[in-house]
């Protein structure tokens, strides 16, 4: 016999279903006064500090429909590189960017939007630097278990050629699909849960 | 709340076995939006570490009480008065402080606020169906609610969920966030329901199956149901925040 290490599981993940809407974002339903408005919906003020950006996009299906009942989380550093949190020991974010976005797709487009800066890079655990990038997390009707990706800049060609999660990927033909289009301010994002142009998704 | 340096360790990996696979074929809108190729696994950095955290002034009165939050003064929602309470721990056990959770369900005749939604079954005015509140120092949260119904859905030709809650739950870093649902003990559609069993292990459906708590039940009033919540452990943080240089 050995000592039990009294470790728990996880609890299993369930699909957040057609109706995530109700409890993430009921004012984007049209259900009003429960909350004063949706969690999320405001990631930046007049005081946030870095370059103002847009991020947009769809999610496409193996038929190549977009999803229209999906909902993205957005996860990021600030300008300088450092997350909003109290888990970040590295430095003080700037407290007028919350790093955190949320935002249903379109009911009838499917396109999502953020309104956002571009993050600064920041550290892999070996102290190398990882390019700028957006952690995106996805969830819908016929989403077992939260998809996670990461939307890289493609005006950062040096540092996303040194980034080290992009350098272990060992199909190199496949990391465009982490890498938005960009025209002016706007980057444009389409994740595609299958086929030829499958975005790459990550077990982090 | 305790002035503790919060922890920063990495997070135990995911289980993938214990969750239910991406592809199940018996839940048909998982075909077409199922990923098929592997996951790319890299060890967490900062931006899985870290996560959104939320004050408690984000809170409004009502937000945990769904039978009042979304009725006209002097009415409350129709069903049964029921009060889910648990905690928020992680793989170690330990309640997790401070961490927000949101629930949304149908109403007790199994019917969803939602422009999408199509079942013939009545709304109540005086139910929007969604709540949230944030954990306190041991972890712990807790909701007035109605039980909600269980209703069919287009899947198979006579599919039909168990009656559950849905919840979105946030750790301390964003690799922990979740979303999942809770059933009731003793219902018997659980084990019929084609989403329950995209789940291959009876403990992980056990996991979520809310028990019925009559010690904590109000008298005259609410039944309770008792619904742990667990989120992925960290791993102890002393060599590694020492190789972080802090």
């Amino acid at each position: 016999m050995v000592q039990d290490l009294g470790l728990l599981k996880e609890s299993a993940s369930q699909t957040a279903g057609p109706y995530v809407h109700i409890g993430t974002a009921p004012n984007f339903l049209g259900t009003t006064g429960v909350y004063p408005e949706d969690l999320g919906i405001s990631m930046v003020n007049d005081k946030t500090r870095g370059e103002r950006i847009t991020i947009t996009g769809r999610i496409i299906d193996g038929t190549g429909t977009p999803l229209r009942d999906a909902l993205i989380e957005i996860w990021q550093a600030d300008s300088g590189g450092l997350y909003n949190s109290p888990t970040e020991t590295r430095g003080a974010a700037d407290p007028n960017f919350t790093g955190w976005g949320r935002t249903p797709c379109d009911f009838t487009t499917g396109v999502f939007t953020f309104e956002t800066v571009k993050p600064g890079a920041t550290p892999y655990p070996d102290r190398r630097m990882q390019a700028p990038h957006v952690t995106f997390w996805i969830v819908a009707r016929g989403i077992n278990l939260g998809l996670n990706t990461r939307m890289y800049f493609p005006d950062e060609e040096k540092a996303n050629a040194e980034d080290p999660v992009l350098k272990r990927i060992e199909h190199q033909n496949r990391v465009p699909t982490l890498i938005a289009k960009k025209d002016g301010s706007t980057y444009t994002f389409d994740i595609h849960l299958q086929g030829d142009n499958e975005t790459i998704f990550f077990d982090i | 709340m305790h002035n503790i340096k919060p922890e920063t360790g990495g997070f135990f990996p995911r289980d993938r076995n214990w969750h239910p696979k991406a592809y199940t074929p018996d839940y048909k809108t998982s075909v077409v939006r199922s990923p098929q190729k592997a996951l790319i696994s890299f060890p967490n950095t900062v931006g899985e570490i870290t996560g959104p955290m939320f004050g408690h002034d984000l809170l409004g009165e009502l937000d945990d009480d769904l039978i009042y939050n979304y009725a006209k003064p002097g009415e409350s929602a129709i069903g049964e008065r029921i009060i889910v309470y648990g905690k928020v721990l992680d793989e170690r056990g330990r309640g997790i402080p401070g961490v927000l959770v949101e629930f949304w369900q149908a109403n007790a005749a199994g019917r969803y606020r939602h422009r999408n939604e199509g079942y013939l079954a009545p709304l109540d005015p005086n139910f929007g169906g969604c709540g949230r509140t944030i954990s306190g120092e041991d972890g712990s949260y807790r909701f007035r609610t109605v039980k909600p119904g269980p209703y069919p859905w287009p899947n198979g030709v006579n599919d039909w969920r168990p009656s559950h809650i849905h919840f979105s739950i946030f750790g301390t870093g964003f690799a922990q966030r979740l979303i999942t649902q809770m059933y009731f003990e003793g219902d018997p559609l659980i084990w019929q329901c084609p989403i329950v069993r995209t789940i291959n292990d009876e403990a992980a459906i056990k996991q979520l199956t809310a028990a019925l708590d009559m010690a904590n039940t109000i008298p005259m009033d609410a039944r309770a149901y008792k619904f742990d919540i667990v989120l992925r452990g960290r791993r102890s943080t002393l060599f590694e925040n020492r190789m972080e240089g802090n």
